[in-house]
């Protein structure tokens, strides 16, 4: 029987500090007036990174916890993806610097790459490929996400979904049944600009014109030097790519939407993911979220929401689950894992 | 097929901070006080729902009245 590649274990970190409702709608008081409305985000409150913490330190902290509770011995890791959008230096690779914090051994690849909401599902395809035809046997993923500094003071629409996270996932090669199914891909360079921050990479150097306030339609504030996501195209996307992108999986495996027990999408917010279960007819109860206490965070959301589902056994042992994630770039990806 | 009326009743139940009676066929929607993005997504979701019909942030931008919104939902289901 060939070997397969599974998720082994998961754990995650937030930051210490934490920033709720009412912290958000004391800053913007004028926001009060649509708090029914916001409430359909589902979001109570957000992890904040501290400002001398960086996403490779949420990351390797993350990697202790991993390491800590399942007993896992650093020196088994033999591959270690990096998946962040904030990395410590123009060069060399993070995720480098953080093989020798991990006490990884010297005979372990290590890469970075850059993606952000389907960030987890590009890495669980990455970890598939180095396992079932590469040869590795224990691939550590680590996603972070310290986008919260990207975001403008004050735009509080951002401000009110994103947080800060790291999760470390362990994919391991083995023979049981549990096993990282197929995948499906997808992207839209042309609507790169949907969800940017414009200046700061080499494209647009940061000048003084960066910090200029700019007010969309909706009077919420940006500039520049932080991130610019249009909204509302972005919920047109997500409505009609991710339907399409769930039954191409399905589709791949053969498989009906009776036969998956449990999904879980990227925790962008609870209004576009009921909308997106609405649209494929599944009941509440297929679908388990958790962003209330944790927010967007980005390529974390996923492993975090799949570690809470296993938590309060919503997700067990054997169970057939659909991962799908999408966002910025825009870039899409979901594949479906027996647990 | 759905009147406008009735097309405008339907949208408000919606909206959870409007209060009954206050969007008419004429109204302006953006110039209902508070009216912010979310209150987009909430228009967009309520016409993909109920009209299979799925907006785009600029085809929504070039409308500013309920009687605007109505006539390309419409006109976009022909």
């Amino acid at each position: 029987m060939p070997l397969k590649a599974f998720i082994k274990s998961i754990s995650y970190y937030l930051p210490e500090q934490i920033f709720t409702n009412e912290d958000f709608f004391r800053e913007f008081p004028d926001t009060i007036s649509n708090k029914a409305n916001l409430s359909k985000i589902g979001v109570k409150e957000r992890h904040i990174v501290a400002k001398n913490e960086l996403a490779s330190d949420l990351a390797v902290k993350s990697a202790q916890k991993l390491f800590k509770q399942n007993n896992i011995n650093p020196h088994d890791i033999d591959f270690l993806l990096f998946c962040a959008q904030e990395f410590d230096y123009f060069t060399p690779t993070t995720a480098c610097v953080i093989q020798h914090r991990l006490n990884l051994p010297t005979n372990c690849g290590a890469l970075d790459f850059n993606l952000g909401c389907s960030g987890f599902v590009y890495g669980l395809g990455i970890a598939k490929g180095l396992i079932e035809s590469v040869g590795m046997k224990n691939v550590l993923l680590l996603t972070s996400s310290t986008l919260t500094r990207k975001l403008h003071p004050k735009d509080e629409n951002l401000r009110y979904l994103f947080g800060d996270a790291a999760c470390a996932t362990l994919i391991s090669e083995g023979n049981s049944e549990s096993e990282i199914h197929q995948f499906s891909f997808g992207t839209d360079g042309e609507s790169a600009d949907r969800i940017m921050v414009k200046d700061g990479g080499s494209r647009n150097p940061i000048t003084n014109e960066s910090f200029h306030e700019i007010i969309n339609e909706y009077g919420n504030i940006t500039s520049n030097a932080f991130m610019n996501m249009k909204g509302v195209s972005v919920f047109s996307f997500s409505i009609k790519q991710v339907p399409n992108l769930i039954n191409d999986l399905l589709k791949k495996h053969h498989k009906t939407i009776e036969e998956i027990d449990l999904f879980i999408f990227h925790q962008a917010n609870l209004f576009i993911i009921d909308t997106i279960r609405k649209k494929l007819n599944l009941s509440e109860e297929k679908v388990f979220n958790y962003m209330e206490n944790v927010g967007n965070t980005v390529s974390s959301s996923i492993p975090i929401t799949l570690y809470e589902a296993i938590e309060c056994k919503r997700a067990k042992k054997g169970d057939t689950i659909l991962l799908a994630g999408f966002g910025v770039g825009l870039s899409w990806g979901a594949t479906i894992i027996t647990l | 097929m759905i009147t406008l009326s009735e097309f405008t009743k339907k949208l408000e139940l919606e909206f959870e901070d409007i209060e009954s009676g206050t969007l008419t066929a004429n109204t302006d929607y953006r110039t209902i006080k508070g009216w912010s993005s979310m209150h987009a997504l909430i228009v967009i979701a309520f016409i993909d729902a109920n009209f299979d019909v799925l907006l785009s942030g600029t085809e929504l931008k070039q409308t500013n009245t309920i009687e605007d919104l109505y006539n390309l939902v419409f006109q976009k289901k022909l």
